[in-house]
């Protein structure tokens, strides 16, 4: 079951999520070694496969550095609900078959630790803990048309094939 | 209804006579931006991919600049990627080291910046080229490796928003301190998606490299883009260095175009600006936070790393002496030479500062000037998030080069006021 870790905090940056000492790789695990340590030196210890991250408006602001979606993706985790995604790295997200979910009302029905379950076809974040559905808008077509395409490049090479 | 510069151009790229806010176009790319930490792995991607190719050897601008000199390891294997795909596809503006420098101080100086263009790059102050009328905003590494082997690239046209700057600049007050008076009345993320398009009076005395620090920090507003509009200064600035290609088409704004919002200053009123940690948007005026005691001061950077930017601190420190590690970063050669002749390094050197080569570096801690636990380091650079410049707990206090200044010779956050 997936397990939500909660941060009640806007403009979660990527200097956060993966600090600029680390970018002289980007190779996926040892990034996600380091996922969100200036935020949560805990994180890499607590997250387990599938969970997701809740927080607040502006997640991923600052860098358009995409080990910030590696270094989440590195780290197993689902998917991120955000208030709201920084642009860079809301494109980041989609260019790499990354489902994000962009939810108004997650973070208030939402608490560290609750179990949740996503249904991405009827945009639905299950909050099992407390027998909640909060729904969501689905991307929309062209995001989701890359991210069934496994990502930008997939798509492209696949348009062109096509 | 009328259109905004940034529509016209986007529509130009797209083939179209019109775009609105919104659309969603594939729009051609004239010059995309490559730097040493987000190309690398946009190689790398192509490589697996089977698509290692370039869309046009003329219109991929190279420079490592993030982690260079090579500042360990791993750094100078991202170098080695980058420089065996540049000469493997015969990339015809490789600046190596020697001539290499920060990506955004250095194309405009070597003229890979043109009005009317559209301009990416795997860096988030790519918006920074927005300065010279062009469409100019920052991708990450997948988007930069469709751009490399395709020349096309999917944009949602963004809204814009005008900023209106009035009035003009008092003394020992800069372009800097007009950005960061911007940002923190509309918030890290108050243009969020939206091209931030700035236009008034104020800007008519700010030469290129002045208007460059506008642009440059549009991203910590949130913006996909910053544009300004083209005018006698950016001509002037084009004539002396555009080379290989020197056409270029002028858009400009209609009188009906439509805005988001629209945000008015009255630069008079504006006094040199402290943006206070963690978040760009948390600028006041100097009087609110004189007296702060600094650890280290860094001038340089894509914000303010220019000639001008050197020529501000040195007028400062000119036979005064540092209180505080105050390091200098030309960001590109021709800065880190012109400064040199115009005995701009001496002054420093007397003063008591450490002269760096260009690079990044610090900036974002990398490199060259890292804080420890509980510095607070005054800066002339774009952002101070948690960590940006070295520990967790390190903090970081963004300025012009002017109060960067002032605040290195007395220790702690000061008025350049008084030093004029």
């Amino acid at each position: 079951m997936a397990k939500a870790h909660v941060y009640k905090r806007d403009h979660i940056n990527t200097d956060e999520i993966i600090p600029a000492r680390y970018l002289n790789t980007d190779d996926q695990a040892e990034l996600a070694r380091h996922c969100l340590e200036d935020l949560d030196k805990d994180f890499v210890n607590k997250v387990k496969e599938g969970d997701v991250i809740v927080a607040g408006e502006d997640f991923g602001c600052g860098s358009s550095r995409e080990h910030a979606v590696w270094a989440i993706r590195g780290a197993k985790v689902q998917t991120v609900i955000a208030k709201s995604f920084a642009r860079i790295f809301y494109r980041n997200a989609i260019n790499n078959g990354f489902y994000i979910i962009e939810s108004p009302d997650a973070l208030e029905k939402i608490n560290d630790g609750d179990e949740v379950e996503i249904d991405y076809k009827a945009g639905l974040i299950k909050n099992k803990t407390a027998s909640i559905d909060i729904s969501f808008n689905p991307l929309p077509d062209f995001a989701l048309e890359i991210i069934n395409d496994g990502g930008l490049l997939e798509h492209i090479t696949k348009r062109t094939t096509d | 209804m009328g259109m905004t510069i940034t529509e016209k151009i986007l529509a130009k790229a797209v083939g179209k006579a019109k775009v609105v806010p919104g659309q969603l176009v594939d729009a051609k790319i004239d010059i995309v931006m490559c730097h040493d930490i987000t190309t690398p792995p946009a190689i790398s991607m192509l490589e697996e991919k089977g698509i290692d190719k370039v869309f046009d050897r003329e219109k991929i601008v190279v420079t490592p600049d993030h982690f260079q000199p090579a500042k360990d390891i791993k750094s100078a294997e991202l170098h080695k990627r980058l420089d065996g795909w540049a000469k493997r596809h015969n990339i015809k503006y490789y600046y190596k080291i020697g001539r290499a420098g920060v990506c955004h101080a250095l194309l405009p100086e070597q003229g890979h910046i043109r009005p009317g263009e559209v301009i990416v790059g795997p860096d988030s102050h790519t918006c920074t080229y927005g300065a010279f009328a062009a469409f100019s905003t920052g991708i990450g590494s997948t988007d930069a490796a469709a751009a490399i082997a395709t020349g096309q690239l999917w944009f949602k046209v963004p809204a814009s928003m005008k900023f209106v700057l009035n009035g003009s600049l008092g003394p020992g007050v800069y372009s800097k301190d007009v950005v960061l008076a911007v940002i923190a009345r509309v918030g890290t993320d108050g243009a969020r998606y939206k091209a931030m398009e700035f236009v008034g009076p104020a800007l008519k005395d700010m030469s290129m490299e002045a208007r460059m620090t506008i642009t440059n920090m549009a991203i910590e507003a949130g913006a996909k883009s910053g544009i300004i509009g083209f005018d006698d200064v950016t001509k002037q600035y084009l004539d002396e260095h555009l080379k290989d290609k020197t056409d270029y088409t002028v858009y400009e704004s209609d009188s009906d175009a439509q805005y988001d919002a629209v945000e008015e200053f009255d630069c008079s009123a504006i006094e040199p600006m402290v943006a206070l940690p963690h978040l760009p948007s948390g600028g006041v005026p100097i009087g609110e936070c004189a007296g702060k005691e600094m650890d280290q001061a860094y001038i340089g950077s894509c914000t303010n790393g220019r000639i001008e930017d050197l020529r501000i601190a040195a007028g400062i420190l000119k036979g005064k002496q540092v209180a505080i590690r105050t390091l200098i970063v030309p960001a590109t050669p021709v800065i880190w030479k012109q400064a040199k002749d115009e005995g701009l390094f001496d002054i420093f050197y007397e003063a008591g500062c450490v002269i760096s080569a260009p690079t990044c570096g610090a900036c974002l801690g990398g490199f060259m000037g890292v804080l420890a636990a509980g510095e607070k380091c005054v800066s002339t650079t774009n952002r101070n998030f948690v960590g940006r410049m070295g520990h967790p707990e390190s903090e970081v206090y963004l300025a012009s080069p002017a109060t960067a200044a002032a605040s290195a010779v007395e220790g702690k956050l000061a008025d350049p006021r008084s030093f004029l």
